[in-house]
């Protein structure tokens, strides 16, 4: 049994310009230990569909229409808040994209760091300031038991992700969602933390879904892939074979845009056009507009995610009935 | 921390001294006397009074006799009451009106505080217009209208407290209201302000991500942050509270500070005057501090510049 099982997710969002089908029909499941990496660019869905398992979608505007999430044999849609808030927090914990940001500037760095502690556990608070300064050593911050007790401006951006982190892990959950973790952060900075991700998964046995726009990061640190465009999931498989072998041209254009994959000298390679409207309802394939494999076939019918092999799937018409083949990147 | 108050409080000796600069000119410039009556006085009986009070020296110089005398805490006599200085009535009456203050600025904190924190909750739903619908009847309800207004309720038909005067306990409850409602509809729109853009704030979902209820998410993580507009209004406004009110002092029968700061401008009673207003110019400055030092210790980041 996975350790979540996402089934027919829809969010929506019903705002006065019309209702945003932010997240429609989303299926996916993460293993123990695994790390699912989500990768989309600005808007796909990739970050509501993990706020709506958390209940962190501010509802209204937004709304779940529909689907479940099943997390060790609790639906997290349709629990009660105070069931969600007891699993949020101990059994899945999240880290967010900007550090700057999320981090409570009002409060010290203590306060908020043995903050899952006092509300999960029976725990005294000196017993969980000792555990907070060994998680703080544990994520590499230097001098941790003098910076606890600093706030969150005292810290440079990547000490604060890593603070996040140690704030996330310090319950030891089963399910780590790492929400562009490190966007916000210098490049040098953004290897270390991915590293200290990888890491802290592998001592502990955690499952780590990594939701990122840079199918570069998701990469090297995947176990499985799964690529998202307009709310829906269009091609999922293990890392290698998404890579080497893909199936939806959208992946593909992804992957033809990483600037380290291109010749130096060349212009790089953009994806044309714009993504769809999210408050429209496309008829077909929502990527036809911009693909150059698009036939007239593909605007229209409805497209779902379908396995090819071994559980590498993909919503792409064409690849699905062999019509075309795509090759993986040249310098890939 | 000590440097930034000692910085304030030099900063804060020009500006009492062009206030009185700019309040003694207006004072003189205005037209009439503190010895003009209705029936006019003798020409030497008036030369005689004006030069027991120092009046016919030149401005400057009165000036400066008035500033070497306040200087050593003598703000001076007043003419309107001739066997009383200036300085014995304002601290007659500026404990009333600093009790009064302290009052309505009670009432104004926990009505205020209390209706924006229900309204900030659930915001757009009828427990966010109900109590703010309520907090704008407040700011429109003028204080000559809710002081009577309360007078009817409570001490004509329901009886519970005195019409006016300042001499039970008791006698605090209604001119507190008048002035704390007022007050509290101010507080409460800033509460509710303040405590919505706080919970937009993505540290706000770190928060619920870490599995806080609802009471947690506002009290530790957005109380702070939210009061902040609460703060820079209040400093300002206590000087007001605490300064009196004409209004609601006659409405009482209260003997605060307020109704001299009327009185003393229509009798041309120039010391009085110079006194009311540079003791409310202290409050102001005084208070605006303790605000900013407030505002600093709610804002960790400001601690440091």
């Amino acid at each position: 049994m996975p350790l979540l099982d996402v089934r027919n997710l829809r969010t929506y969002f019903h705002t006065r310009g019309g209702i945003t089908r932010a997240v429609d029909g989303v299926s996916f499941h993460v293993d123990k230990g695994e790390t699912l990496g989500i990768v989309g660019e600005s808007g796909s869905g990739k970050s509501v569909t993990c706020y709506s398992m958390m209940g962190l979608i501010p509802q209204p505007p937004g709304r779940i229409e529909g689907g479940e999430a099943i997390f060790g044999g609790t639906d997290l849609l349709s629990c009660s808040d105070e069931e969600l808030r007891s699993i949020r927090g101990r059994r899945v914990a999240m880290i967010f994209q900007d550090p700057m940001t999320s981090l409570n500037p009002f409060m010290r760095v203590e306060d908020q760091l043995i903050e899952p502690l006092m509300i999960h556990q029976d725990i005294s608070k000196a017993d969980a300031i000792k555990r907070a300064i060994e998680s703080l050593e544990e994520v590499g911050v230097p001098e941790a038991e003098k910076r606890i007790r600093s706030y969150p401006h005292e810290f440079s951006g990547g000490m604060r992700q890593r603070v996040m982190i140690a704030m996330a892990l310090i319950t030891k959950p089963e399910l780590l969602i790492a929400d562009e973790p490190t966007t916000a952060l210098d490049v040098t900075v953004q290897a270390q933390i991915l590293e200290l991700i990888a890491n802290l998964q592998k001592e502990r046995g955690m499952a780590v879904v990594l939701i990122s726009h840079d199918l570069g990061v998701v990469a090297g640190a995947a176990d499985r892939i799964m690529v998202m465009y307009s709310g829906k999931v269009v091609e999922t498989g293990e890392t290698e074979s998404v890579f080497y072998n893909p199936r939806h041209p959208y992946n593909r254009a992804l992957q033809k845009s990483i600037p380290s994959l291109q010749q130096k000298g060349e212009e790089l390679y953009t994806i044309p056009g714009m993504p769809p409207d999210p408050t429209q309802i496309v008829e077909g394939c929502a990527f036809a507009p911009r693909c150059e494999f698009a036939d007239e076939a593909c605007k229209s019918g409805l497209y779902e995610l379908k396995a090819s092999a071994s559980e590498h799937a993909t919503s792409c018409k064409r690849t699905q009935n062999k019509e075309i083949i795509l090759t993986p990147n040249a310098n890939g | 921390m000590i440097r930034f108050i000692l910085i304030r409080l030099l900063q804060a000796i020009p500006v009492l001294l062009i206030i009185s600069v700019v309040t003694f000119a207006m004072v003189r410039t205005a037209p009439g006397g503190p010895f003009d009556q209705e029936v006019k006085m003798q020409d030497e009986v008036k030369a005689a009074i004006e030069a027991h009070y120092g009046l016919d020296k030149s401005a400057i110089e009165q000036y400066f006799v008035w500033l070497g005398n306040a200087l050593q805490g003598d703000l001076g006599p007043s003419f309107k009451y001739p066997n009383r200085s200036v300085h014995e009535l304002i601290g007659d009456a500026f404990p009333v009106s600093l009790e009064l203050g302290i009052w309505a600025m009670l009432v104004a904190l926990t009505l205020g505080v209390g209706a924006g924190l229900i309204a900030s909750t659930r915001p757009n739903t009828s427990r966010d217009y109900l109590p703010m619908s309520i907090a704008m009847f407040g700011i429109c309800i003028p204080r000559f209208v809710m002081g009577p207004l309360l007078i009817l309720v409570f001490s004509i038909y329901l009886q519970w407290y005195n019409s006016s005067g300042w001499f039970f306990a008791s006698d605090r409850v209604l001119p507190a209201l008048t002035m704390g409602i007022y007050y509290a509809a101010y507080v409460a729109r800033l509460t509710r302000g303040g405590m919505l853009e706080v919970l937009g704030q993505d540290y706000i979902r770190t928060a619920r991500a870490k599995g806080a209820d609802e009471k947690r998410i506002i009290f530790k993580h957005a109380f702070k942050g939210g009061m902040r507009p609460v703060v820079s209004f209040f400093g300002p406004a206590m000087a007001n509270l605490l300064a009196g009110s004409f209004i609601v002092e006659s409405i009482f029968q209260i003997p605060g500070l307020g109704r001299y700061f009327i009185m003393a401008a229509f009798n041309r009673d120039y010391f009085l005057i110079q006194g009311t207003v540079m003791t409310y110019a202290v409050l102001i400055i005084v208070l605006n501090l303790l605000a900013d030092i407030l505002l600093v210790w709610l804002s960790p980041r400001l601690r440091f510049d």
